[in-house]
């Protein structure tokens, strides 16, 4: 099961393999991302039946190449015929996806983190119509013979790189295809884990012959067990063969040889092997020490009990995939990370995370090249000097030493985001040696970097060791590498398996390669997953071919299967559940207190400069309405003048001296009133209250004195409907709901799409049968039943907590919502797919639903009142009907009967925005 | 001193960063430009097309002269409506308003019988209602007023009340309006640009990269804090001579050098909580959702759109503990009533206290969660 020997498939090709019938046909194929040539003009014919590999280094069009291939982008100039069509045909495209598996690149890129291995499968069964029976039939038979079936309900984001592949696997395989479609599978996993991938996928080849695959890969050692090579550089096909036919052509004796002697001249030109002297100096001389070194993260054990010595100059490697502690131990070592257990030292004084002279000895080098992006190549070198503390007369002559060593001359105001990743890689390393430090710690530094940049980034690590004595602590998952170090350390699952010379450990297992004795320690750990239980692929039931429903225009299934994955997901990222949960709950509670129109208690103090009892009663009068609270008395004009600018008194109140006097005498007398003006709306109210209770005192006092004339010729009744104690909350209430049901709804759907994009499972959508419609309405539903459930929620917080009671019929209110939920989270998922980055998407839908609702739909002023372009939105904003018809059912008593008018214009809207946001939801990658 | 230089090289940095994103830099433009002048203009006057309706059950020549009394702006010409269409109209929400004339109303005010005129009003749409009333009663009574004292002198009453508001005579909405929208955007950006720098690290894994350095988590925080503060507080000045004051003619008050010295707290204070936020967040969307839970409430409830005494008790107790809040206070006090620190040094103090304390949670958060960063 576990033998890795290159070579070996299992099915050898009769004939010449391109002499075979191709399953795909590329003619004149050219892809430009922007400025950027991916293809160029590539002819190209894939044969059918076999495994074909597609090798190069990172970033020279071979996932471009395999998209186009599987249909999940868009073709922009010249042919692409797969499996005897055009993929550019969408009839075409939809009748053959069933036929084909695509697995894209990245560690579980279509794949669903949070949800568990189980839930993954189920999801691509559904989609691809399979019935409960036949779904659990394959499950169970996949997942046996990949060894998965033990960890069926872990989630997928937390099982290792291997099984993330083999769970990729198993969802490309779930439906029988016949073209397999492998995007560097194997890319970042331990070595036994690939060999067995790749005895899995000879396995299920054997069960069914006729299966074609095409696989991209980095490691050219991997290639070798392939039928059929195209090899690839810049957008170019280099050449094509069996592995036999390219060694011979290039008159080398491995694939990573032959493909530099593919590569045009230019390239090459200095290009020279990597020569690396012996070490020698103090054996004793420690640079790194550590000792039991071990971290947890909550029950996992990420790091397991390290131990190792580095000599100073040494160049000391570790050998693991990801995530098997690599990143962690170098953590520990720069204090990033305190260590759980154990103790490490650094030129013999123990690790600090306080300890910030130490740090000014290490250079450290991240996986990410973390780089400013923002700043120039340049900027980077300086601020990097400056916060090492090169002293600042030094800070120039050694920017300029390291842009000479390292030749970033050409790129010096250029941002590194700009510049090729060979470049940025070296420019990383710069950055991490500006200071001079004794000891680098570098990790992963050469992941997606071409076999040539990498030679040549070794050459100066090989200087930096060899002549200027920094002790270098690197990690690799690539073999090759990790042989050139003077001692390396081989990791797994957190343990290190041995450390020694690697001629050494090669020795010690008898094996044949580096990568022979690293399977023979991980199986020795016990690193054997797959425990293939003797089944194999080739007794996959077979079923009928391509269920119906895979062609199918429509088909619930897959609608349902999008909205069980989606309210799966949901719940299970806190961050969004408690948003979508409480989020509403808190904001109407905001909202509701918050936009008040109510102006009560309002401070005021009375300059009274007559003291008699008639000035007293008008104070009294003032004092005693609910609206106003008297303050102490003021004094003189700067103490009303001070209290006024400090915002104490809303109303300060002069009563002339003489004023009982002279109004006894029927003299006309002036109270002077100042209202603070700083909030006019308050002030505007104010002003009302002031000038209705000095009426209504005026009208008391000439009842009293029956000889004053009559006041008033007629009276205004006014009744103030619906809201009889005229209570802000219960006004705004009613509004605050829908308002929210808009808001939230529609953030939350569109972040639902441009999440998948940011994440890559949108793929899914590119590459199985599910139709746009039944994607986005799937993930809608969710979303919709959510709404409700808020609704519900608000509706019973109004009643409760507000006391603002439903007087109308609730049944039209619920229907109402539901269509109202419907547009909101249509009108998110209008938002995500016109946008590409989740903060985008999240600004859209704010833009698109707090201005036009808040401003426009009548939730202060009502739309009759509006001009312009306001009152047009504010026409067809379907905002502006669910205001009325909630302000209708929550107080005004009203029913179908009265509402059915606006609930028209909500049915109306759900075709339009929906017909949208699938008109401009993309199948195929631009 | 060597933290000195680290915090304002790092500070130097940030400036860069922020100098290349266009979209922060967009939005710190348009926030403190657009914005401002949109919020002081569009602001609705507290009337204006408000919809009346009016069943006119007397038709008399006092009627139509009440009736023709309304036009705009304030109010939209009336319609002229029968009395069961004024239910059915206030309950689809056509009218605001519906004044009700009843039969014989004429005759009645001339014998001095007092007759009685009905107004319903919406009273959902509060913000229409209220002001609305007022304005009808007085439109109403000053025409039937006019309608009898024709021949008649004009009484005078007993008292009169001269009302005169300060600080704003005329009660103009785009000073309330621009100054508001300016305090209110301080306290966003200060919370959006240190979040967003610091979450971009995040992202970019630069954060990694700093703490191997010789530089402390103090340090980097100070650097963000001070960087994006004095971005902030730099726009916000630009914003209130150049915009305000300029193209608005907005009369401010008081001294801005007091004003300014406020902002500054407050921006201390909400770029500190920016942090903290952002140490809770993994992601800029996840960021996004945050902020929208905790600075609607510190922009709602702060007092800078709806006066503070209206909320209950307990909003108004629990706001105290908001920066905004009284940042907000300092800032009507200062630029609206002219008030100077005799007046504002509670607010101050205040201000200053709580932003020590955030200052120093988030110090001791971000320390705690900075190496989970990387």
């Amino acid at each position: 099961m576990t033998d890795a020997s290159p070579g070996n498939t299992s099915t050898k090709p009769e004939a010449s393999p391109a002499a075979r019938s191709p399953v795909a046909r590329l003619a004149g194929v050219t892809i430009n991302y922007g400025k950027t040539c991916a293809l160029a003009s590539i002819d190209l014919d894939i044969p059918s039946g076999i495994v074909v590999g597609l090798i190069g280094p990172d970033g020279v069009g071979k996932s471009t190449l395999l998209s186009l291939v599987a249909g999940a982008r868009h073709i922009q100039q010249g042919r692409v015929e797969v499996l005897g069509g055009d993929m550019a045909d969408s009839v075409h495209r939809d009748r053959t996806c069933p036929r084909i598996a695509y697995m894209p690149q990245g560690l579980g890129k279509n794949l669903y983190p949070t949800l568990s291995v189980e839930e993954n499968l189920q999801f691509f069964a559904r989609l691809f119509g399979q019935g409960a029976d036949e779904r659990r039939q394959r499950i169970d038979h996949l997942t046996r013979s990949t060894g998965l079936h033990p960890f069926l309900d872990r989630p997928a984001g937390k099982l290792s790189g291997g099984m993330k592949q083999k769970l990729g696997l198993c969802c490309a395989l779930i439906h029988d295809p016949d073209f397999l479609i492998l995007d560097e599978p194997t890319t970042g996993v331990d070595p036994l884990a690939r060999a067995q991938f790749w005895d899995l996928v000879d396995q299920i080849r054997a069960g069914r012959p006729g299966m074609s695959v095409i696989v991209a890969t980095a490691y050219m050692d991997e290639a070798q067990r392939f039928d059929w090579l195209v090899a690839m550089d810049d957008g170019h096909v280099l050449a094509t063969g069996t592995p036999q036919e390219l060694l011979e052509r290039t008159g080398s004796t491995n694939l990573e040889d032959a493909f530099i002697r593919l590569l045009p001249e230019d390239k090459t030109q200095g290009y020279a092997s990597v020569e690396i002297p012996p070490l020698d100096g103090d054996e004793n001389d420690i640079a790194i020490e550590a000792q039991n070194l071990t971290m947890r993260f909550g029950d996992f054990t990420a790091v397991d009990n390290v131990s190792f010595r580095i000599r100073r100059g040494e160049i000391f490697g570790f050998l693991g995939s990801n995530g098997c502690g690599k990143s962690t131990t170098m953590k520990m070592l720069t204090g990033l990370l305190p260590a759980t257990e154990g103790q490490a030292w650094l030129f013999g004084k123990e690790v600090d995370p306080k300890d910030i002279d130490t740090r000014r000895r290490v250079g450290y080098m991240s996986q990410a090249f973390s780089l400013y992006s923002e700043l120039t190549v340049h900027q980077n070198l300086v601020l990097h000097a400056q916060l090492f503390h090169v002293p600042a007369d030094e800070v120039d002559a050694r920017v300029n030493e390291m842009v000479e060593r390292f030749g970033l001359g050409d790129v010096l105001e250029s941002l590194p985001d700009s510049i090729p990743l060979g470049m940025r890689q070296r420019l990383s390393l710069a950055v991490a040696m500006v200071h001079k430090p004794d000891l680098l710690i570098l990790d992963e530094p050469t992941s997606g970097v071409d076999p040539v940049a990498r030679d040549g980034f070794w050459r100066l690590l090989v200087e930096l060791s060899r002549r200027d004595r920094v002790t270098i602590f690197i990690s690799t998952h690539f073999m090759n590498e990790a042989a050139r170090c003077d001692r390396m350390s081989m990791m797994h699952a957190g343990k290190v398996l041995d450390s020694d010379a690697p001629a050494r450990l090669v020795e010690k297992r008898g094996a044949a390669s580096l990568e022979e004795a690293f399977i023979g320690y991980l199986v020795e750990a016990g690193g054997d997953t797959a425990a293939s239980d003797g089944e194999t692929a080739a007794a996959l039931p077979d079923t009928q071919p391509h269920s119906a429903a895979a062609h199918r225009w429509f088909s619930p299934q897959r609608l349902l299967s999008y909205s069980w994955r989606e309210a799966l997901e949901l719940q299970r990222d806190p961050v969004r559940a408690t948003l979508a949960l409480a989020g509403s709950l808190i904001l109407m509670f905001v909202m509701g207190f918050g936009i008040t129109l109510d102006v009560e208690d309002l401070r005021f103090a009375v300059l009274d400069r007559d003291q008699s009892s008639l000035s007293r009663n008008y104070a009294l009068d003032l004092a005693g309405s609910h609206y106003f609270i008297e303050q102490p008395p003021i004094s003189d004009y700067d103490d009303l003048d001070r209290r006024m600018r400090s915002g104490e008194l809303a109303l300060a109140v002069e009563i002339p001296a003489g004023f009982g006097r002279d109004l006894m005498r029927g003299r006309t007398v002036e109270i002077g009133a100042w209202i603070d003006g700083s909030m006019p709306t308050r002030a505007e109210t104010v002003r009302g209250y002031v000038e209705g209770i000095h009426q209504h005192w005026l009208n008391q006092q000439a009842s009293r004195q029956a000889d004053a004339p009559a006041v008033a010729y007629a009276t205004i009744q006014s009744r103030y409907r619906y809201n009889p104690d005229i209570e802000s909350i219960k006004a705004m209430v009613p509004a605050v709901i829908p308002m929210l049901l808009l808001m939230l709804p529609a953030m939350l759907t569109a972040l639902s799409v441009v999440r998948e994009k940011e994440l890559g499972s949108i793929i899914n959508l590119y590459v199985t049968p599910v139709t746009r419609a039944e994607f986005l309405l799937g993930k809608q539903l969710p979303y919709v039943g959510l709404a409700m459930v808020n609704f519900l929620c608000m509706s019973l917080l109004a009643v409760t907590v507000f006391g603002v009671p439903v007087t109308g019929s609730f049944p039209t209110l619920l229907l109402a919502t539901a269509l109202f939920c419907i547009i909101s989270t249509g009108m998110g998922l209008l938002a995500s797919t016109v946008t590409s980055s989740q903060t985008a998407a999240m600004f859209f839908a704010m833009v698109g639903t707090l201005l036009p609702a808040g401003q426009f739909a009548g939730l202060t002023n009502p739309v009759s009142s509006l001009e312009g372009a306001g009152r047009m939105i504010g026409e067809i904003y379907p905002a502006t009907y669910m205001f009325s018809i909630s302000r209708g059912v929550f107080s005004k008593a009203l029913t179908m009967s009265d509402l059915h008018g606006a609930i028209w214009p909500l049915v109306i809207a759900i075709p339009v925005i929906l017909g949208a946001a699938i008109l401009f939801l993309k199948k195929q990658e631009s | 001193m060597r933290s000195l230089m680290n915090i304002l090289r790092l500070g130097r940095k940030e400036l860069w960063s922020l100098a290349r994103d266009p979209m922060l830099l967009l939005l710190i433009v348009y926030v403190f430009t657009a914005s401002v002048y949109t919020a002081a203009t569009a602001m609705p006057e507290t009337l204006h097309n408000a919809p009346i309706g009016i069943v006119d059950e007397d038709q008399s020549p006092l009627s139509a002269r009440i009736v023709s009394a309304f036009y705009p702006p304030y109010f939209t010409r009336p319609k002229i409506i029968t009395r069961s269409e004024m239910d059915s109209g206030m309950d689809n929400g056509e009218f605001t308003f519906a004044l009700n004339i009843p039969p014989d109303f004429q005759s009645d005010v001339l014998a001095g019988r007092q007759p009685e005129i009905q107004l319903n009003i919406d009273a959902t749409r509060m913000s229409q209602a209220f002001t609305g009333n007022g304005y009808i009663q007085q439109i109403v009574m000053d025409e039937i007023n006019e309608f009898m004292n024709r021949n008649r002198a004009a009484t005078d009453l007993p008292a009169k009340l001269s009302l005169r508001s300060r600080f704003n005579p005329t009660l103009e909405q785009s000073w309330f309006g621009s100054v508001a929208e300016i305090i209110n955007s301080v306290a966003m950006l200060a919370i959006i640009l240190t979040g967003a720098a610091l979450i971009r690290e995040r992202e970019h894994g630069t954060i990694e990269h700093l703490l191997v350095m010789p530089v402390t988590p103090a340090e980097i925080m100070i650097s963000k804090i001070l960087s994006m503060g004095l971005v902030v507080l730099l726009a916000s000045a630009l914003s209130l001579f150049f915009v305000v004051r300029g193209l608005l003619q907005v009369p401010t008050q008081g001294s801005i050098v007091l004003f300014m010295a406020g902002a500054a707290l407050c921006i201390f204070a909400m770029t500190s909580f920016g942090i903290y936020m952002a140490t809770l967040a993994r992601s800029m969307p996840q960021f996004g959702l945050l902020l929208m839970l905790t600075l609607m409430p510190l922009q709602m409830l702060s007092g800078g759109m709806t006066p503070r005494e209206s909320m209950p008790e307990f909003v108004q107790d629990v706001m105290l503990l908001a920066p905004t809040t009284h940042f907000v206070t300092i800032g009507q006090a200062i630029l609206f009533r002219g008030a100077g620190l005799d007046v504002v040094w509670t607010s101050f103090l205040a201000l200053l206290i709580i932003g020590c304390v955030l200052f120093a949670l988030s110090l001791s958060r971000f320390r705690k969660t900075i190496s989970q960063m990387a």
